[in-house]
Protein backbone atom coordinates (compact mmCIF):
# COMPACT_ATOMS: atom_id res chain seq x y z
CA UNK A 1 0.00 0.00 0.00
CA UNK A 2 1.17 3.28 -0.80
CA UNK A 3 1.17 5.74 1.27
CA UNK A 4 1.41 9.26 -0.57
CA UNK A 5 -0.12 9.34 -3.36
CA UNK A 6 0.66 12.73 -5.65
CA UNK A 7 1.29 13.63 -9.17
CA UNK A 8 4.52 15.26 -10.38
CA UNK A 9 3.94 18.24 -12.69
CA UNK A 10 6.28 18.86 -15.34
CA UNK A 11 7.87 22.80 -14.83
CA UNK A 12 7.81 23.96 -18.28
CA UNK A 13 11.35 25.87 -19.38
CA UNK A 14 10.03 29.66 -19.76
CA UNK A 15 9.13 30.89 -23.35
CA UNK A 16 11.37 33.93 -24.23
CA UNK A 17 8.65 36.44 -23.99
CA UNK A 18 8.99 35.07 -19.99
CA UNK A 19 12.76 35.66 -20.21
CA UNK A 20 12.66 39.21 -20.33
CA UNK A 21 10.64 39.53 -17.16
CA UNK A 22 8.63 42.99 -19.03
CA UNK A 23 5.15 41.17 -19.04
CA UNK A 24 5.14 40.23 -15.40
CA UNK A 25 6.61 43.49 -13.98
CA UNK A 26 3.33 44.92 -16.17
CA UNK A 27 1.51 42.45 -14.68
CA UNK A 28 2.29 43.54 -11.31
CA UNK A 29 2.00 46.79 -11.76
CA UNK A 30 -1.67 46.12 -12.90
CA UNK A 31 -2.22 44.14 -9.58
CA UNK A 32 -0.97 47.42 -7.38
CA UNK A 33 -3.21 49.78 -9.92
CA UNK A 34 -5.99 47.61 -8.98
CA UNK A 35 -4.65 48.06 -5.22
CA UNK A 36 -4.55 51.66 -5.34
CA UNK A 37 -8.07 52.82 -7.26
CA UNK A 38 -9.51 50.60 -4.48
CA UNK A 39 -11.42 51.95 -1.33
CA UNK A 40 -8.30 51.78 1.50
CA UNK A 41 -8.85 48.97 3.72
CA UNK A 42 -7.46 50.76 7.55
CA UNK A 43 -10.09 53.02 9.37
CA UNK A 44 -9.07 56.74 10.36
CA UNK A 45 -9.12 55.69 13.67
CA UNK A 46 -10.64 58.51 16.41
CA UNK A 47 -13.02 59.21 14.28
CA UNK A 48 -13.88 56.14 12.30
CA UNK A 49 -14.66 53.01 14.72
CA UNK A 50 -14.32 49.23 14.12
CA UNK A 51 -17.92 47.36 14.50
CA UNK A 52 -17.55 45.71 17.19
CA UNK A 53 -18.59 41.75 16.49
CA UNK A 54 -20.57 39.96 18.69
CA UNK A 55 -19.30 38.38 21.85
CA UNK A 56 -16.35 40.38 21.79
CA UNK A 57 -14.26 40.39 25.26
CA UNK A 58 -13.59 43.98 26.24
CA UNK A 59 -13.71 45.42 29.46
CA UNK A 60 -14.90 43.22 32.35
CA UNK A 61 -17.04 45.77 34.47
CA UNK A 62 -19.94 44.33 36.97
CA UNK A 63 -24.08 44.86 35.84
CA UNK A 64 -27.17 45.15 37.34
CA UNK A 65 -30.52 43.83 36.34
CA UNK A 66 -33.88 45.54 34.96
CA UNK A 67 -34.69 46.41 38.48
CA UNK A 68 -31.87 48.06 39.73
CA UNK A 69 -30.74 45.25 41.75
CA UNK A 70 -26.74 44.51 42.26
CA UNK A 71 -26.87 40.84 40.99
CA UNK A 72 -23.23 39.93 42.70
CA UNK A 73 -23.76 37.99 45.65
CA UNK A 74 -20.25 37.69 46.26
CA UNK A 75 -19.27 34.44 45.94
CA UNK A 76 -16.26 35.28 44.98
CA UNK A 77 -15.73 32.23 42.18
CA UNK A 78 -14.67 34.78 39.76
CA UNK A 79 -11.79 36.24 42.26
CA UNK A 80 -10.69 32.34 42.68
CA UNK A 81 -11.16 31.45 38.94
CA UNK A 82 -9.13 34.60 37.37
CA UNK A 83 -6.22 33.35 36.02
CA UNK A 84 -4.45 36.67 36.46
CA UNK A 85 -5.73 37.37 39.61
CA UNK A 86 -6.58 40.48 38.82
CA UNK A 87 -10.05 40.61 40.67
CA UNK A 88 -10.72 41.47 44.56
CA UNK A 89 -13.43 41.15 46.18
CA UNK A 90 -14.81 42.20 49.59
CA UNK A 91 -17.53 40.30 50.51
CA UNK A 92 -20.41 42.22 52.64
CA UNK A 93 -24.16 42.18 53.71
CA UNK A 94 -27.13 43.49 51.50
CA UNK A 95 -28.64 46.74 53.21
CA UNK A 96 -30.97 45.42 55.19
CA UNK A 97 -32.99 48.45 54.00
CA UNK A 98 -33.12 47.64 50.91
CA UNK A 99 -36.43 46.20 49.03
CA UNK A 100 -34.26 42.94 48.10
CA UNK A 101 -32.66 42.02 51.61
CA UNK A 102 -35.46 40.06 52.21
CA UNK A 103 -34.16 37.12 49.91
CA UNK A 104 -30.72 38.30 49.14
CA UNK A 105 -28.40 38.20 52.10
CA UNK A 106 -24.97 38.98 50.50
CA UNK A 107 -23.44 41.79 48.21
CA UNK A 108 -19.65 42.71 47.41
CA UNK A 109 -18.49 45.53 49.71
CA UNK A 110 -15.70 46.56 47.62
CA UNK A 111 -14.96 44.60 44.03
CA UNK A 112 -11.98 45.82 42.60
CA UNK A 113 -10.95 44.86 39.14
CA UNK A 114 -7.39 45.54 38.20
CA UNK A 115 -7.33 46.49 34.28
CA UNK A 116 -3.53 46.29 34.06
CA UNK A 117 -3.51 42.67 35.43
CA UNK A 118 -6.71 41.72 33.14
CA UNK A 119 -6.09 39.51 30.47
CA UNK A 120 -9.78 39.73 29.06
CA UNK A 121 -9.89 36.23 28.67
CA UNK A 122 -13.76 36.22 30.14
CA UNK A 123 -13.51 33.34 32.91
CA UNK A 124 -15.06 35.66 35.66
CA UNK A 125 -18.22 36.06 33.02
CA UNK A 126 -18.53 32.43 32.10
CA UNK A 127 -18.00 31.07 36.18
CA UNK A 128 -20.12 33.55 37.56
CA UNK A 129 -23.59 31.76 39.22
CA UNK A 130 -25.26 35.21 39.05
CA UNK A 131 -24.23 36.47 35.24
CA UNK A 132 -23.34 39.56 37.30
CA UNK A 133 -19.88 40.44 35.38
CA UNK A 134 -19.84 40.80 31.97
CA UNK A 135 -17.22 41.36 29.56
CA UNK A 136 -18.37 45.23 27.16
CA UNK A 137 -17.22 46.52 23.80
CA UNK A 138 -15.12 48.51 25.67
CA UNK A 139 -11.43 47.87 23.86
CA UNK A 140 -9.72 51.47 24.46
CA UNK A 141 -9.30 51.75 28.55
CA UNK A 142 -6.65 54.66 29.21
CA UNK A 143 -5.55 55.83 32.63
CA UNK A 144 -2.88 58.33 33.77
CA UNK A 145 -1.68 56.29 36.53
CA UNK A 146 -1.31 52.64 37.50
CA UNK A 147 -3.91 53.11 40.53
CA UNK A 148 -6.00 54.82 38.69
CA UNK A 149 -6.52 51.45 36.42
CA UNK A 150 -8.08 49.26 39.38
CA UNK A 151 -11.29 49.92 39.32
CA UNK A 152 -13.82 49.67 42.37
CA UNK A 153 -17.18 49.08 42.27
CA UNK A 154 -18.53 52.36 41.71
CA UNK A 155 -16.51 52.62 38.81
CA UNK A 156 -17.60 49.37 37.22
CA UNK A 157 -21.10 49.75 38.05
CA UNK A 158 -20.65 53.05 36.14
CA UNK A 159 -19.29 51.33 32.85
CA UNK A 160 -21.57 48.34 33.59
CA UNK A 161 -24.98 49.68 33.56
CA UNK A 162 -27.87 47.28 33.40
CA UNK A 163 -27.84 43.63 31.54
CA UNK A 164 -31.75 42.53 31.76
CA UNK A 165 -32.23 38.90 32.98
CA UNK A 166 -34.64 36.98 31.18
CA UNK A 167 -35.79 35.31 34.49
CA UNK A 168 -36.03 37.24 37.42
CA UNK A 169 -35.81 34.58 39.93
CA UNK A 170 -35.31 36.78 42.89
CA UNK A 171 -38.39 38.73 42.10
CA UNK A 172 -40.26 35.28 41.69
CA UNK A 173 -38.49 33.87 44.99
CA UNK A 174 -39.63 37.29 47.14
CA UNK A 175 -43.23 37.19 46.03
CA UNK A 176 -42.92 33.36 46.94
CA UNK A 177 -42.00 34.45 51.12
CA UNK A 178 -44.26 37.47 50.20
CA UNK A 179 -47.24 34.70 49.89
CA UNK A 180 -45.86 32.41 52.62
CA UNK A 181 -46.18 35.10 55.35
CA UNK B 1 25.91 81.92 -25.13
CA UNK B 2 23.73 84.63 -23.91
CA UNK B 3 20.61 83.79 -26.21
CA UNK B 4 18.72 82.91 -23.03
CA UNK B 5 19.26 86.13 -21.63
CA UNK B 6 18.75 87.99 -24.54
CA UNK B 7 14.98 86.43 -25.22
CA UNK B 8 14.29 87.10 -21.85
CA UNK B 9 15.12 90.76 -22.19
CA UNK B 10 13.04 90.55 -25.01
CA UNK B 11 10.39 89.42 -23.74
CA UNK B 12 10.02 91.37 -20.82
CA UNK B 13 10.82 94.63 -22.92
CA UNK B 14 7.63 93.36 -25.38
CA UNK B 15 5.10 93.58 -22.34
CA UNK B 16 5.95 97.16 -21.95
CA UNK B 17 6.68 96.92 -18.41
CA UNK B 18 9.91 99.00 -18.69
CA UNK B 19 12.82 98.94 -20.95
CA UNK B 20 15.69 97.30 -20.14
CA UNK B 21 19.18 98.18 -22.01
CA UNK B 22 19.88 96.28 -24.71
CA UNK B 23 23.50 97.28 -25.36
CA UNK B 24 26.33 94.80 -25.52
CA UNK B 25 27.87 95.78 -21.73
CA UNK B 26 24.49 96.05 -20.13
CA UNK B 27 23.12 92.97 -21.14
CA UNK B 28 26.39 91.00 -20.10
CA UNK B 29 25.56 92.37 -16.45
CA UNK B 30 21.40 91.98 -16.52
CA UNK B 31 22.22 88.30 -17.55
CA UNK B 32 24.74 87.49 -15.00
CA UNK B 33 21.98 88.77 -12.50
CA UNK B 34 19.16 87.54 -14.34
CA UNK B 35 21.17 84.02 -14.44
CA UNK B 36 21.92 83.72 -10.79
CA UNK B 37 18.19 84.28 -9.87
CA UNK B 38 17.04 82.05 -12.31
CA UNK B 39 19.46 79.07 -11.10
CA UNK B 40 18.59 80.21 -7.07
CA UNK B 41 15.18 79.84 -8.33
CA UNK B 42 15.78 76.59 -10.07
CA UNK B 43 17.75 75.25 -6.90
CA UNK B 44 14.99 76.16 -4.57
CA UNK B 45 11.94 75.11 -6.80
CA UNK B 46 13.94 71.69 -7.12
CA UNK B 47 14.31 71.35 -3.35
CA UNK B 48 11.07 71.66 -2.39
CA UNK B 49 9.64 69.15 -5.43
CA UNK B 50 11.89 66.97 -3.49
CA UNK B 51 10.07 67.27 -0.40
CA UNK B 52 7.20 66.49 -2.34
CA UNK B 53 8.43 63.61 -3.85
CA UNK B 54 8.49 61.90 -0.58
CA UNK B 55 5.26 62.88 -0.14
CA UNK B 56 4.38 61.19 -3.42
CA UNK B 57 6.18 58.23 -2.58
CA UNK B 58 4.50 57.99 0.83
CA UNK B 59 1.32 58.23 -0.50
CA UNK B 60 1.63 55.91 -3.27
CA UNK B 61 2.90 53.38 -1.16
CA UNK B 62 0.27 53.66 1.42
CA UNK B 63 -2.09 53.31 -1.56
CA UNK B 64 -0.34 50.19 -2.69
CA UNK B 65 -1.12 49.11 0.24
CA UNK B 66 -4.85 49.83 0.66
CA UNK B 67 -3.73 52.73 3.48
CA UNK B 68 -4.71 56.36 3.37
CA UNK B 69 -1.24 58.05 3.76
CA UNK B 70 -0.29 61.09 5.80
CA UNK B 71 -3.41 62.90 6.33
CA UNK B 72 -3.48 64.58 9.76
CA UNK B 73 -0.65 66.98 9.83
CA UNK B 74 -1.91 70.45 9.35
CA UNK B 75 -1.68 74.16 10.74
CA UNK B 76 -3.80 75.69 12.93
CA UNK B 77 -4.41 78.47 10.29
CA UNK B 78 -5.01 76.11 7.34
CA UNK B 79 -8.06 74.81 8.80
CA UNK B 80 -9.50 78.41 8.91
CA UNK B 81 -9.97 77.59 5.12
CA UNK B 82 -13.04 75.78 4.84
CA UNK B 83 -12.47 73.28 2.17
CA UNK B 84 -9.75 74.44 1.10
CA UNK B 85 -7.56 73.47 4.56
CA UNK B 86 -9.57 70.29 5.02
CA UNK B 87 -8.86 68.81 1.15
CA UNK B 88 -4.88 70.48 1.84
CA UNK B 89 -4.60 68.68 5.09
CA UNK B 90 -5.97 65.33 3.65
CA UNK B 91 -3.38 65.36 1.04
CA UNK B 92 -0.72 65.38 3.42
CA UNK B 93 0.26 69.30 2.11
CA UNK B 94 2.08 70.00 5.46
CA UNK B 95 3.81 66.33 5.95
CA UNK B 96 6.51 66.87 4.51
CA UNK B 97 7.61 70.23 6.47
CA UNK B 98 7.01 68.79 9.51
CA UNK B 99 9.26 65.58 7.81
CA UNK B 100 11.96 68.00 7.32
CA UNK B 101 11.80 70.01 10.15
CA UNK B 102 11.95 66.93 12.31
CA UNK B 103 15.60 66.53 10.80
CA UNK B 104 16.63 69.55 11.98
CA UNK B 105 15.42 69.54 16.01
CA UNK B 106 17.47 66.30 16.73
CA UNK B 107 20.51 65.85 18.19
CA UNK B 108 23.34 65.15 16.25
CA UNK B 109 25.34 62.03 17.30
CA UNK B 110 28.73 61.45 15.65
CA UNK B 111 30.39 57.61 15.89
CA UNK B 112 33.48 58.02 17.60
CA UNK B 113 34.79 55.35 15.08
CA UNK B 114 34.43 57.38 11.88
CA UNK B 115 36.74 59.26 9.46
CA UNK B 116 35.65 62.82 10.14
CA UNK B 117 36.01 65.19 7.57
CA UNK B 118 35.11 62.51 5.05
CA UNK B 119 32.26 62.01 6.78
CA UNK B 120 30.87 65.39 7.06
CA UNK B 121 31.86 65.82 3.02
CA UNK B 122 30.25 62.89 1.88
CA UNK B 123 26.39 64.14 2.09
CA UNK B 124 27.19 67.24 0.29
CA UNK B 125 29.15 65.13 -2.32
CA UNK B 126 26.18 63.12 -2.82
CA UNK B 127 23.81 66.39 -3.56
CA UNK B 128 26.31 68.93 -5.25
CA UNK B 129 26.76 67.08 -8.36
CA UNK B 130 22.53 66.49 -9.43
CA UNK B 131 22.26 70.19 -8.55
CA UNK B 132 24.92 71.00 -11.14
CA UNK B 133 23.70 69.44 -13.92
CA UNK B 134 20.59 71.22 -13.29
CA UNK B 135 22.41 74.51 -15.17
CA UNK B 136 22.52 71.75 -18.11
CA UNK B 137 18.93 70.92 -19.05
CA UNK B 138 17.03 73.01 -21.36
CA UNK B 139 13.80 73.07 -19.41
CA UNK B 140 11.98 74.70 -22.46
CA UNK B 141 12.33 76.67 -25.85
CA UNK B 142 11.28 79.98 -27.21
CA UNK B 143 9.96 80.69 -30.45
CA UNK B 144 10.34 83.87 -31.68
CA UNK B 145 7.14 84.88 -33.65
CA UNK B 146 8.44 87.25 -36.04
CA UNK B 147 11.46 85.32 -37.10
CA UNK B 148 10.53 82.09 -36.20
CA UNK B 149 13.99 81.23 -33.94
CA UNK B 150 13.85 78.52 -31.63
CA UNK B 151 16.10 79.72 -28.70
CA UNK B 152 16.87 77.22 -25.57
CA UNK B 153 15.91 78.44 -22.60
CA UNK B 154 18.71 77.02 -20.10
CA UNK B 155 21.07 78.18 -18.09
CA UNK B 156 24.19 77.06 -19.84
CA UNK B 157 23.69 75.60 -23.50
CA UNK B 158 27.20 74.07 -23.81
CA UNK B 159 28.38 72.16 -27.02
CA UNK B 160 28.43 68.97 -25.66
CA UNK B 161 26.18 69.11 -22.91
CA UNK B 162 24.77 65.47 -22.54
CA UNK B 163 28.25 64.23 -22.00
CA UNK B 164 28.54 66.98 -19.09
CA UNK B 165 25.29 65.72 -17.76
CA UNK B 166 26.19 62.06 -17.59
CA UNK B 167 29.30 62.52 -16.72
CA UNK B 168 28.85 64.58 -13.49
CA UNK B 169 25.44 63.04 -12.73
CA UNK B 170 27.04 60.16 -11.92
CA UNK B 171 29.72 61.98 -10.06
CA UNK B 172 27.28 61.55 -7.24
CA UNK B 173 28.03 57.92 -6.51
CA UNK B 174 31.20 59.31 -4.89
CA UNK B 175 29.35 60.68 -2.26
CA UNK B 176 27.69 57.78 -1.10
CA UNK B 177 30.37 55.56 -1.68
CA UNK B 178 32.69 58.16 0.54
CA UNK B 179 29.74 57.57 3.06
CA UNK B 180 30.38 54.14 2.91
CA UNK B 181 34.20 53.81 3.40
CA UNK B 182 34.51 56.80 6.34
CA UNK B 183 31.50 55.26 8.68
CA UNK B 184 34.80 52.64 9.42
CA UNK B 185 32.04 49.68 10.18
CA UNK B 186 31.26 46.50 7.99
CA UNK B 187 27.75 47.34 6.98
CA UNK B 188 28.34 50.56 5.20
CA UNK B 189 31.50 49.18 4.04
CA UNK B 190 29.49 46.26 2.09
CA UNK B 191 27.13 48.59 0.29
CA UNK B 192 29.30 50.55 -1.30
CA UNK B 193 31.54 48.18 -2.27
CA UNK B 194 28.03 47.22 -4.11
CA UNK B 195 27.18 50.94 -5.25
CA UNK B 196 30.90 50.93 -6.51
CA UNK B 197 30.12 47.84 -8.65
CA UNK B 198 26.49 48.78 -9.43
CA UNK B 199 27.31 52.46 -10.33
CA UNK B 200 30.35 51.43 -13.20
CA UNK B 201 28.54 48.35 -14.84
CA UNK B 202 25.25 50.34 -15.61
CA UNK B 203 27.02 53.54 -16.56
CA UNK B 204 28.15 51.29 -19.41
CA UNK B 205 24.54 50.59 -20.24
CA UNK B 206 23.14 54.05 -19.78
CA UNK B 207 26.09 56.00 -22.37
CA UNK B 208 25.53 52.78 -24.72
CA UNK B 209 21.70 53.16 -24.73
CA UNK B 210 21.65 56.70 -25.29
CA UNK B 211 24.33 56.79 -28.20
CA UNK B 212 21.41 55.66 -31.21
CA UNK B 213 19.71 59.34 -30.54
CA UNK B 214 22.97 60.90 -30.88
CA UNK B 215 23.06 59.29 -34.20
CA UNK B 216 19.39 59.99 -34.88
CA UNK B 217 19.82 63.32 -33.91
CA UNK B 218 23.24 63.83 -35.91
CA UNK B 219 20.79 61.96 -39.10
CA UNK B 220 18.32 64.89 -38.55
CA UNK B 221 19.56 67.83 -37.93
CA UNK B 222 22.94 70.25 -38.51
CA UNK B 223 22.98 71.23 -35.52
CA UNK B 224 25.60 69.88 -32.56
CA UNK B 225 24.06 66.32 -31.99
CA UNK B 226 25.81 66.17 -28.72
CA UNK B 227 23.94 69.17 -27.49
CA UNK B 228 20.95 68.74 -25.31
CA UNK B 229 18.93 71.01 -26.39
CA UNK B 230 19.31 70.11 -30.19
CA UNK B 231 18.44 66.21 -29.34
CA UNK B 232 15.15 67.74 -28.02
CA UNK B 233 14.27 69.99 -30.28
CA UNK B 234 14.47 67.19 -33.26
CA UNK B 235 11.93 65.50 -31.39
CA UNK B 236 9.29 67.58 -32.55
CA UNK B 237 7.47 65.14 -34.81
CA UNK B 238 8.94 61.70 -33.77
CA UNK B 239 9.73 61.28 -30.05
CA UNK B 240 12.50 58.83 -29.51
CA UNK B 241 10.94 56.84 -27.78
CA UNK B 242 9.01 55.81 -30.68
CA UNK B 243 12.35 55.23 -32.70
CA UNK B 244 14.30 53.48 -30.25
CA UNK B 245 12.32 51.78 -28.21
CA UNK B 246 14.39 49.08 -26.67
CA UNK B 247 17.07 52.40 -25.85
CA UNK B 248 14.08 53.74 -23.83
CA UNK B 249 13.64 50.47 -21.48
CA UNK B 250 17.81 49.61 -21.30
CA UNK B 251 18.11 53.38 -20.07
CA UNK B 252 15.09 52.98 -17.89
CA UNK B 253 16.27 49.92 -15.71
CA UNK B 254 19.73 51.15 -15.63
CA UNK B 255 18.45 55.00 -14.33
CA UNK B 256 16.66 53.13 -11.75
CA UNK B 257 19.61 51.26 -10.49
CA UNK B 258 22.03 54.17 -10.89
CA UNK B 259 19.37 56.04 -8.40
CA UNK B 260 19.63 52.59 -6.77
CA UNK B 261 15.55 52.25 -6.54
CA UNK B 262 13.61 49.24 -6.37
CA UNK B 263 14.54 46.68 -8.17
CA UNK B 264 18.14 47.57 -7.69
CA UNK B 265 18.29 48.97 -4.16
CA UNK B 266 20.64 46.38 -3.19
CA UNK B 267 23.14 49.68 -1.80
CA UNK B 268 20.88 50.54 0.87
CA UNK B 269 18.82 47.08 1.41
CA UNK B 270 17.30 46.93 4.99
CA UNK B 271 17.74 43.19 5.42
CA UNK B 272 21.01 42.21 4.48
CA UNK B 273 23.42 45.73 5.04
CA UNK B 274 20.97 47.52 8.02
CA UNK B 275 20.55 51.03 6.07
CA UNK B 276 23.32 50.46 3.08
CA UNK B 277 26.13 53.42 3.23
CA UNK B 278 23.86 56.05 5.32
CA UNK B 279 23.67 53.26 8.52
CA UNK B 280 25.91 55.53 10.42
CA UNK B 281 24.42 58.50 9.56
CA UNK B 282 21.87 60.33 11.36
CA UNK B 283 19.27 63.78 11.52
CA UNK B 284 20.56 66.24 9.55
CA UNK B 285 23.02 64.54 7.33
CA UNK B 286 21.09 61.53 6.93
CA UNK B 287 18.40 63.94 4.93
CA UNK B 288 20.64 65.35 2.87
CA UNK B 289 20.96 62.00 1.32
CA UNK B 290 17.63 61.42 1.66
CA UNK B 291 16.96 64.43 0.01
CA UNK B 292 19.50 63.01 -2.82
CA UNK B 293 17.82 60.21 -3.07
CA UNK B 294 14.82 62.18 -4.37
CA UNK B 295 16.84 64.85 -6.19
CA UNK B 296 17.90 61.64 -8.80
CA UNK B 297 14.54 60.79 -9.16
CA UNK B 298 13.55 63.95 -10.40
CA UNK B 299 16.52 64.45 -12.38
CA UNK B 300 16.24 61.23 -13.63
CA UNK B 301 12.84 61.50 -14.48
CA UNK B 302 13.81 65.04 -16.31
CA UNK B 303 16.36 63.64 -18.04
CA UNK B 304 14.26 60.40 -19.39
CA UNK B 305 11.65 62.93 -20.32
CA UNK B 306 14.03 65.17 -22.51
CA UNK B 307 16.08 62.18 -24.08
CA UNK B 308 12.88 59.79 -25.02
CA UNK B 309 9.57 61.74 -24.31
CA UNK B 310 9.89 64.87 -26.64
CA UNK B 311 10.95 67.44 -23.29
CA UNK B 312 8.67 70.23 -24.00
CA UNK B 313 6.61 68.94 -27.05
CA UNK B 314 2.93 68.71 -26.26
CA UNK B 315 2.40 65.21 -28.58
CA UNK B 316 3.89 63.81 -31.30
CA UNK B 317 3.31 65.37 -34.75
CA UNK B 318 2.18 69.11 -32.95
CA UNK B 319 4.16 72.15 -33.58
CA UNK B 320 4.80 74.20 -30.49
CA UNK B 321 3.11 77.66 -29.94
CA UNK B 322 5.78 80.40 -30.23
CA UNK B 323 5.86 83.63 -28.37
CA UNK B 324 6.02 83.47 -24.53
CA UNK B 325 2.96 81.33 -23.70
CA UNK B 326 4.30 78.58 -26.55
CA UNK B 327 6.88 78.20 -23.64
CA UNK B 328 5.45 78.20 -20.87
CA UNK B 329 3.15 75.69 -22.22
CA UNK B 330 6.04 74.23 -22.89
CA UNK B 331 7.48 73.80 -19.55
CA UNK B 332 4.18 72.65 -17.85
CA UNK B 333 4.35 69.64 -20.74
CA UNK B 334 7.83 68.82 -19.66
CA UNK B 335 7.27 68.90 -15.80
CA UNK B 336 4.08 67.15 -16.47
CA UNK B 337 5.68 64.07 -17.92
CA UNK B 338 8.59 64.29 -15.69
CA UNK B 339 5.95 63.89 -12.65
CA UNK B 340 4.11 60.84 -14.50
CA UNK B 341 7.37 59.34 -15.09
CA UNK B 342 8.02 60.08 -10.86
CA UNK B 343 4.82 58.36 -10.25
CA UNK B 344 5.81 55.42 -12.46
CA UNK B 345 8.98 54.82 -10.55
CA UNK B 346 7.48 54.99 -7.25
CA UNK B 347 4.65 52.54 -8.37
CA UNK B 348 7.54 50.51 -9.55
CA UNK B 349 9.05 50.42 -6.07
CA UNK B 350 6.03 49.50 -4.23
CA UNK B 351 5.52 47.04 -6.77
CA UNK B 352 9.16 44.71 -7.56
CA UNK B 353 11.07 42.74 -5.03
CA UNK B 354 14.04 43.58 -4.93
CA UNK B 355 16.77 41.64 -6.83
CA UNK B 356 19.70 39.51 -5.42
CA UNK B 357 23.17 41.43 -5.85
CA UNK B 358 24.60 38.66 -8.15
CA UNK B 359 20.95 38.97 -10.04
CA UNK B 360 21.85 42.95 -10.36
CA UNK B 361 25.29 42.52 -11.79
CA UNK B 362 23.96 39.52 -14.46
CA UNK B 363 21.13 41.46 -15.67
CA UNK B 364 23.33 44.35 -16.50
CA UNK B 365 26.57 42.60 -18.16
CA UNK B 366 24.54 39.61 -19.75
CA UNK B 367 21.58 41.07 -20.98
CA UNK B 368 21.49 44.44 -20.73
CA UNK B 369 24.62 45.19 -22.15
CA UNK B 370 24.82 42.94 -25.44
CA UNK B 371 21.41 43.76 -26.42
CA UNK B 372 22.57 47.62 -25.91
CA UNK B 373 26.00 46.89 -28.05
CA UNK B 374 23.59 45.01 -30.38
CA UNK B 375 20.76 47.92 -30.91
CA UNK B 376 23.53 50.55 -30.91
CA UNK B 377 25.17 48.41 -34.00
CA UNK B 378 21.92 48.23 -35.60
CA UNK B 379 21.24 51.56 -35.46
CA UNK B 380 24.80 52.84 -36.74
CA UNK B 381 23.91 50.65 -39.57
CA UNK B 382 20.79 51.92 -40.44
CA UNK B 383 21.54 55.44 -40.07
CA UNK B 384 24.38 54.85 -42.48
CA UNK B 385 22.19 53.42 -45.25
CA UNK B 386 19.43 56.00 -44.93
CA UNK B 387 22.43 58.91 -44.68
CA UNK B 388 24.07 56.98 -47.87
CA UNK B 389 20.62 56.59 -49.56
S1 LIG C 1 -19.29 38.64 40.16
FE1 LIG C 1 -20.30 36.68 40.08
S2 LIG C 1 -18.66 35.21 40.50
FE2 LIG C 1 -17.86 37.22 41.09
S3 LIG C 1 -18.35 37.36 43.26
FE3 LIG C 1 -20.05 38.30 42.17
S4 LIG C 1 -21.52 36.66 41.93
FE4 LIG C 1 -19.58 35.68 42.44
S1 LIG D 1 -11.49 38.59 32.05
FE1 LIG D 1 -10.15 36.97 32.81
S2 LIG D 1 -8.40 38.07 33.57
FE2 LIG D 1 -9.99 39.59 33.33
S3 LIG D 1 -10.96 39.70 35.32
FE3 LIG D 1 -12.10 38.21 34.15
S4 LIG D 1 -11.17 36.24 34.65
FE4 LIG D 1 -9.72 37.83 35.30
Amino acid sequence: MSFQQYKVLKRKPLRWWEKLYLPQILMGLKTTFGIMIRKPVTLKYPEERPVIPKGYRGVPTLVKDQEGREKCVSCQLCEFVCPAKAIRVTPGEVDPDSPHARVQEKAPAEFQINMLRCIYCGMCQEVCPESAIHLQDIYSLNGYSRESLVLNKEQLYKIGGTLPDKELKWAKKDNAVAEKH
Amino acid sequence: MNEFSLALIECYNGWGWGQLPTDPESVAVTSAILKAIIAVGIVLATMGGCLYAVLLERKVAAWCQGRVGPCRTTFPMLMWFPVVGRILTYCGFIQPLADGGKLFLREEPIPGHVTKWLYHLAPCLALAPALVTLVMMPFTSYIDPETGKETAMMLCNMNPGFVFVVAVSSLGAYGTILAGWSSNSKYPFLASMRIGAQVISYELCIVTSILPIVLLTAANTDANPLSFFSIVSQQSDWWNIMLVPVSAIIYFSAMLAEMGRLPFDVPESETDTVGGFHTEYGTFKFGLFFVGEYLHIILGSIIFTLFFLGGWHILPFLPQIDGVWGSVLGLCCLLFKAFCLMFLIVWIRWTLPRFRFDQVMHLCWKALLPIAIVNLLAYFVIVTFIDLA
